[in-house]
C-alpha cells in the first residue's frame, strides 16, 4: 500500500467519521482497528442525537453539540447516498421527564443556566398535560410533572451510523486495516510510524489517534497525558412493539423497530462490560414511574457499555505541540458530535490547527496552575 | 391440515378458548398446538406482519408467539393447556397500551 495521508487508529465511530470526513476531502486515509476483545463503545450507544442539558459547564460544548444537530440532516442525507445505507435518523425534538413539580422547577434552573438566563433556542418546558398532548399513545405515570423538550433533539441507529460510515468511507477509496491493535507509535524523520501485530509497520505524515479508552495508552509512551476515564451505563431492550413513544426522550427510546431501549446508569466500576440485575431492576422501575403500561412489555436485552469522559464530560481533542500532524480526539458523545466531526474537525485536521469552539476541548482546560 | 396422532387424543380433556370459542384440548398438549389445530398460524410479525405458524414446537424459534390468558408474546409452544385457557394469535406489533 502507497504511504496514506492519515492514518486514524479506531474504526469507532469517532474515528471513521473523521476519516470519513477527511477522504470526501480529496485526503489518503488507512483506519486501522482493534482486536475482538477490546471495548467498544460505538457498538453499545443509546443511539440519541442530543443537544438539550449539554455544555453547562462548557458553552463552548453547548454551541458545537448545537452546531452538530443542525449538520446532522445533510450529513445523514450524503452519507446514506454514499454508503447506501438507510439510518434510521430522525429530528423530532427530545423530551427529559421530571417525576415531581420540584424536579422540572430543577429541571427549568438548569437549562436557564445554559442558556444564559432564558430557556436556550428551541427549548420548552412542558407541564403534564402539554407533553401529554404530545405523547397520545403513552399514558403518563401518576408521579410524571412535566418534562423539558428540545426541538434539536432527534434519534438514529447507531449501528447502522456506525455501518454506513465504514462503508461510505469504503466507497470513498479509504482502507480498513481490521484486527489491527497499534502495539508502538513513534515519531519519524517525516511523520509517523506504527507497529501493529506480527512486527507490521504502518507509516503517514498525519496520525489521529481515535481509540476510545485505548488512546491515552497508545500516546503515553511520547509523554502526552490525557486524562479519560470508563464510566459504564447499562441498557435494558424491550421486545418490538407498535408505535407508542414519538420522539426520543432521555433514558427512554422507541426505535424504528419498535423496540424500546430503556437506560441507564452511571457506574464507574473501572473496564467492567458486565451487567448486574440491581442496575436492570433501578432503570426499570424508573421506565415504569414514567410509562408504567410498559409493565406489559417483555424485556429481550439487558447490555452495558463504557462511555469515554473526560473530567469534565466534553470532548477532548488535542494536537500536542511537540508532535505536529498528531492528533487525539475522544468524546463521549460521538453519535451526536458524528456530523460536525466529518464536517468541520476535519477541516481543521487539514488545516492544521484547532480554532474557534474546539480550542476549549484541548486537555489545557484540566491544567491546575500551581500556586508560586 | 394437523390432527392428532391417535395415542395422543386418549385421556382427559379440558376446555381451552381459542379467540372466544370454546375447543376441546388434550391434557398434555400445548397451546401451540391447539393453534395449528384450529387456526394453522400463531402470529404475524412485528413490522412486515407476514404470517408465522408454530414450527421448532421446543422453544427456540419463537414463531408460536401469542397471547395466553391474555398475555402476549408467550412462547405458546412451552404453555401446557390448562382448562379455561384463553389462546389468541398477536397480530402484528403489541400494543402495552390499551386503545
Amino acid at each position: 500500500m502507497a504511504q496514506p495521508d492519515h492514518i486514524v487508529i479506531g474504526a469507532g465511530t469517532v474515528g471513521v467519521s473523521l476519516a470519513y470526513g477527511l477522504q470526501k476531502r480529496g485526503q489518503s486515509v488507512c483506519v486501522v482497528d482493534g482486536g475482538a476483545s477490546d471495548f467498544r463503545a460505538a457498538r453499545a450507544n443509546f443511539g440519541l442525537v442530543w443537544v438539550q442539558g449539554k455544555g453547562g459547564n462548557l458553552p463552548a460544548y453547548a454551541r458545537w453539540t448545537a452546531e452538530s444537530a443542525a449538520l446532522w440532516p445533510r450529513f445523514r442525507d450524503a452519507l446514506e447516498q454514499c454508503s447506501g445505507i438507510g439510518l434510521d435518523y430522525q429530528k423530532p425534538g427530545g423530551l427529559v421527564f421530571s417525576l415531581s413539580e420540584q424536579a422540572l422547577i430543577d429541571r427549568r434552573a438548569v437549562l436557564e443556566e445554559i442558556g444564559g438566563g432564558a430557556l436556550p433556542e428551541g427549548v420548552e418546558m412542558l407541564d403534564r398535560d402539554a407533553l401529554q398532548a404530545r405523547l397520545p399513545d403513552a399514558p403518563l405515570g401518576p408521579e410524571v410533572a412535566g418534562a423539558s423538550y428540545g426541538a434539536s433533539d432527534g434519534h438514529v441507529n447507531p449501528l447502522k451510523l456506525l455501518a454506513a460510515l465504514q462503508q461510505g468511507f469504503l466507497e470513498l477509496g479509504g482502507e480498513i486495516l481490521w484486527d489491527w491493535p497499534v502495539q508502538t507509535l513513534r515519531t519519524t524523520d517525516d511523520g509517523y510510524e506504527l507497529t501493529g501485530p506480527d512486527g507490521e509497520t504502518l507509516r503517514a505524515p498525519n496520525v489521529i489517534v481515535a481509540a476510545g479508552l485505548a488512546t491515552p495508552g497508545i500516546v503515553a509512551p511520547l509523554g502526552v497525558d490525557l486524562p479519560l476515564r470508563p464510566q459504564r451505563g447499562q441498557l435494558l431492550v424491550t421486545e418490538r412493539m407498535a408505535p407508542m413513544l414519538p420522539m426520543p426522550c432521555s433514558g427512554l427510546r422507541q426505535t424504528a423497530d419498535g423496540t424500546v431501549m430503556i437506560g441507564t446508569t452511571h457506574e464507574d466500576v473501572g473496564l467492567d462490560t458486565g451487567t448486574t440485575q440491581a442496575s436492570g431492576t433501578m432503570v426499570a422501575e424508573r421506565a415504569l414511574r414514567i410509562l408504567p403500561a410498559l409493565s406489559g412489555a417483555r424485556i429481550v436485552r439487558q447490555w452495558s457499555g463504557l462511555r469515554v469522559l473526560s473530567p469534565d464530560g466534553g470532548p477532548l481533542y488535542t494536537q500536542p505541540e511537540a508532535y505536529p500532524g498528531l492528533w487525539t480526539v475522544s468524546c463521549h458523545s460521538g453519535v451526536t458530535l458524528a456530523a460536525i466531526h466529518a464536517e468541520r474537525l476535519a477541516e481543521q485536521i487539514l488545516a492544521g490547527a484547532l480554532t474557534g469552539d474546539t480550542r476549549h476541548f484541548s486537555k489545557d482546560r484540566f491544567h491546575v496552575p500551581t500556586l508560586a | 391440515m394437523f390432527r392428532p396422532l391417535p395415542d395422543s387424543s386418549e385421556g382427559p380433556t379440558v376446555t381451552v378458548f381459542v379467540e372466544g370459542q370454546p375447543v376441546e384440548a388434550y391434557v398434555g398438549e400445548t397451546a401451540a398446538s391447539v393453534l395449528l389445530r384450529h387456526l394453522g398460524t400463531a402470529r404475524t410479525t412485528s413490522i412486515s406482519e407476514s404470517p408465522r405458524a408454530p414450527f421448532c414446537m421446543m422453544g427456540c424459534c419463537f414463531d408460536c408467539l401469542a397471547e395466553i390468558d391474555g398475555k402476549g408474546s408467550t412462547q405458546s409452544c412451552l404453555e401446557p393447556v390448562r382448562d379455561g385457557m384463553t389462546i389468541a394469535r398477536q397480530m402484528s406489533a403489541r400494543k402495552v397500551v390499551a386503545r
